[in-house]
């Protein structure tokens, strides 16, 4: 997406500014658990490494990907079947369920990057709607039941997960690493072509780079920090269901990541925080959420583009290269 | 009274293979019509401005659902709503187009896709929150009631209509995109918009009026489908989904593309009902995919 840029533009007090704000992130993050129930919490955090793994892929690399909940679903999917049905501990059916993502995301992303644009939107759109239908008749997923009582198990043999403070800062590491992992992708010389590719491709197919090959790799790690979401939402919640392979749950990522700032490292994490904190609050309300949502979408695209953390960084923390709009 | 309107049904009645084949295959024909009207008006739309609309599902509900609001609030019968519909659709694109999507042109079309996206999500939302998500019947109209013995087989009047209706539709709008003054302009703008507001043509009054001509061709196939469906909030976004693999098929290219794509990728569904059903959901999916790989571009698409 054009409007996105290169960061590293920003003057040396803001990179110390954001910095700070990164560490007291964290720190609050640890002690959240005494203030506020942590399930809210866990969810919230595993929806910001999902909206964190899609936006490495439309940030990052500019592809829009409409199927995203075939890897959040589908892993899922996977380790719940995996722990619940053949016993397997919390750790290894994660491991399961991120490999089956990036095995779903290697195959929708041989055909998708195919075409480009919207074409490439459409495509992981119909895909993933194919999975959706997979997932209703396929026997291992319980059809509309979906794979419920979902032990959580004890983590290496050894902690507890069912204890609730165990289990919050099992999924904050997972969090932080997944978190830290695309930090150092977006920031290799990988990630800088990524950028180029999403840039000017043409220019980078010219430099000799087989955007492609940059494209599927981008799609494959993007579906297996995904995976990595999901494998750990089935574990915390102790189900998984048709819900998370829906196309509404693909929507849903791209809200959180357009309304946190697209291209931001930071914007999808708060994206997701305000997505799932509003579907909490309208939950008890009978306000439907799809409204809600697709309001939220309309205003975004209207009004503001770059998200909150976009135009934030817009308005205080100086330039961000070509931002434009 | 009419169980034979549904799917499924005339297998039941007739235990005959051939005639089972033959009922698929009208099921598939039929099918084919919506995905062939569909994809039409997103190739019109997308032709001229650049916007995938996938609010398309949903104005195709709101089409049908207009045409039911019609009938039981007012008592406005199925021949009125069949011009009333599409009309309202189609007023209620202009106002959107002039209101939001006339902003997006400039940019990325992707945000386009985002906002229709945005838009779809409320109109589902609203009449999911007041009608909830079973379906209201939508009778036949009195003069298609009933069915015609045609030897072979037996053919609800109604479906037969469909079928006929929705031809003549994709012929009208080929005629008019492709043989008229107005659809010359269209097609200008198509190529190179400045160019042709420098020869005094108005061209955001053009892509008004296309985005609101497709949407009313959503809204006319929703009153269609409505007495073979029934009226359901969810109707749209089950069947946009498939219509994007049929674009994504055909290619956008081309107004003839999508409505030839359209038919034989329902009459696909069809065969693919009586052969295996089990991967009947999936056979478009499936054929997309094999597009994808033989001929990337499309079947009768330019652009890669």
């Amino acid at each position: 997406m054009a409007e996105l840029s290169l960061r590293g533009t920003h003057a040396k007090s803001s990179v110390w500014l954001e910095w700070t704000l990164v560490g007291l992130g964290i720190l609050a993050l640890l002690v959240a658990p005494f203030f506020v129930y942590p399930i809210f919490l866990m969810k919230m955090l595993c929806f910001a490494l999902f909206a964190c793994a899609f936006n490495l892929l439309l940030g990052y690399t500019g592809l829009l990907s409409f199927g995203h909940a075939t890897f959040f679903g589908g892993a899922a999917y996977f380790s719940a079947y995996a722990v619940k049905v053949w016993g397997w501990p919390p750790e290894a059916g994660i491991l399961l369920g991120v490999l089956g993502a990036a095995l779903l995301g290697l195959v929708m992303g041989f055909f998708a990057i195919r075409r480009q644009g919207i074409y490439f939107a459409m495509i992981t759109l119909a895909l993933s709607q194919m999975f959706f239908f997979f997932c209703v008749q396929a026997p291992f997923t319980g059809g509309e039941d979906g794979i419920q009582g979902v032990p959580r198990g004890r983590l290496f043999g050894m902690l507890d997960l069912n204890v609730s403070m165990n289990i919050y800062y099992f999924v904050l590491a997972v969090f932080l690493i997944g978190v830290f992992a695309i930090w150092r992708i977006i920031n290799s010389p990988f990630g800088m072509i990524l950028r180029s590719i999403r840039e000017n491709e043409s220019r980078a197919i010219s430099l000799g780079y087989s955007v492609a090959n940059y494209k599927l790799a981008a799609f494959v790690m993007s579906a297996t920090l995904a995976g990595l979401a999901g494998a750990l939402k089935a574990i915390v919640f102790q189900f998984a269901t048709l819900t998370d392979v829906t196309w509404q749950m693909s929507g849903e990522v791209i809200l959180m990541t357009l309304l946190g700032g697209i291209g931001t490292m930071v914007g999808p994490i708060i994206g997701a925080s305000l997505v799932v904190g509003l579907e909490n609050t309208l939950a008890t309300s009978n306000f439907p959420v799809t409204i809600a949502t697709g309001l939220t979408f309309m205003v975004c695209v209207l009004v503001f583009r770059r998200g909150i953390v976009g135009e934030v960084y817009a308005r205080f923390l100086g330039p961000r290269g070509d931002a434009k709009d | 009274m009419k169980c034979w309107v549904y799917d499924g049904a005339m297998t039941m009645i007739f235990g005959i293979p051939v005639q089972a084949f033959l009922g698929q295959l009208l099921v598939g024909l039929i099918n084919g019509s919506f995905y062939a009207m569909l994809s039409l008006g997103l190739a019109v739309i997308f032709g001229l401005l650049r916007v995938i609309n996938f609010a398309h599902g949903a104005l195709y509900m709101l089409g049908a659902f207009i045409g039911y609001l019609l009938l039981t609030r007012f008592g406005i019968g199925y021949w009125p709503a069949l011009i009333l519909s599409p009309l309202i659709v189609g007023g209620f694109g202009v106002v959107v187009e002039r209101l939001a999507l006339s902003r997006l042109y400039d940019i990325d079309p992707l945000y386009g896709l985002l906002f229709t996206f945005g838009l779809a999500l409320v109109l589902e939302g609203v009449f999911r929150y007041y009608y909830g998500v079973s379906g209201s019947p939508y009778s036949v109209p009195p003069l298609l009631s009933g069915g015609t013995n045609l030897g072979f087989m037996f053919l609800p009047n109604y479906r037969g209509w469909v079928v006929v209706a929705s031809m003549i539709v994709c012929f009208g709008t080929w005629v008019l995109i492709e043989k008229t003054k107005l659809g010359s302009y269209l097609r200008a703008a198509t190529e190179n918009p400045r160019l042709v507001q420098a020869f005094g043509v108005n061209v955001p009054l053009l892509l008004t009026l296309t985005y609101g001509l497709g949407c009313a061709l959503a809204g006319l196939a929703g009153v269609l489908a409505a007495p073979i469906y029934q009226v359901s909030p969810l109707m749209g976004s089950d069947l946009i989904i498939v219509v994007f693999a049929v674009v994504v098929v055909g290619g956008m290219g081309s107004i003839l593309g999508a409505i030839v794509t359209g038919y034989m990728l329902g009459l696909a569904e069809g065969l693919t009902k009586v052969f295996y059903p089990e991967a009947s959901n999936l056979v478009v999916f499936v054929i997309m995919a094999i597009v994808l790989l033989v001929r990337p571009a499309g079947l009768f698409g330019r652009d890669v």
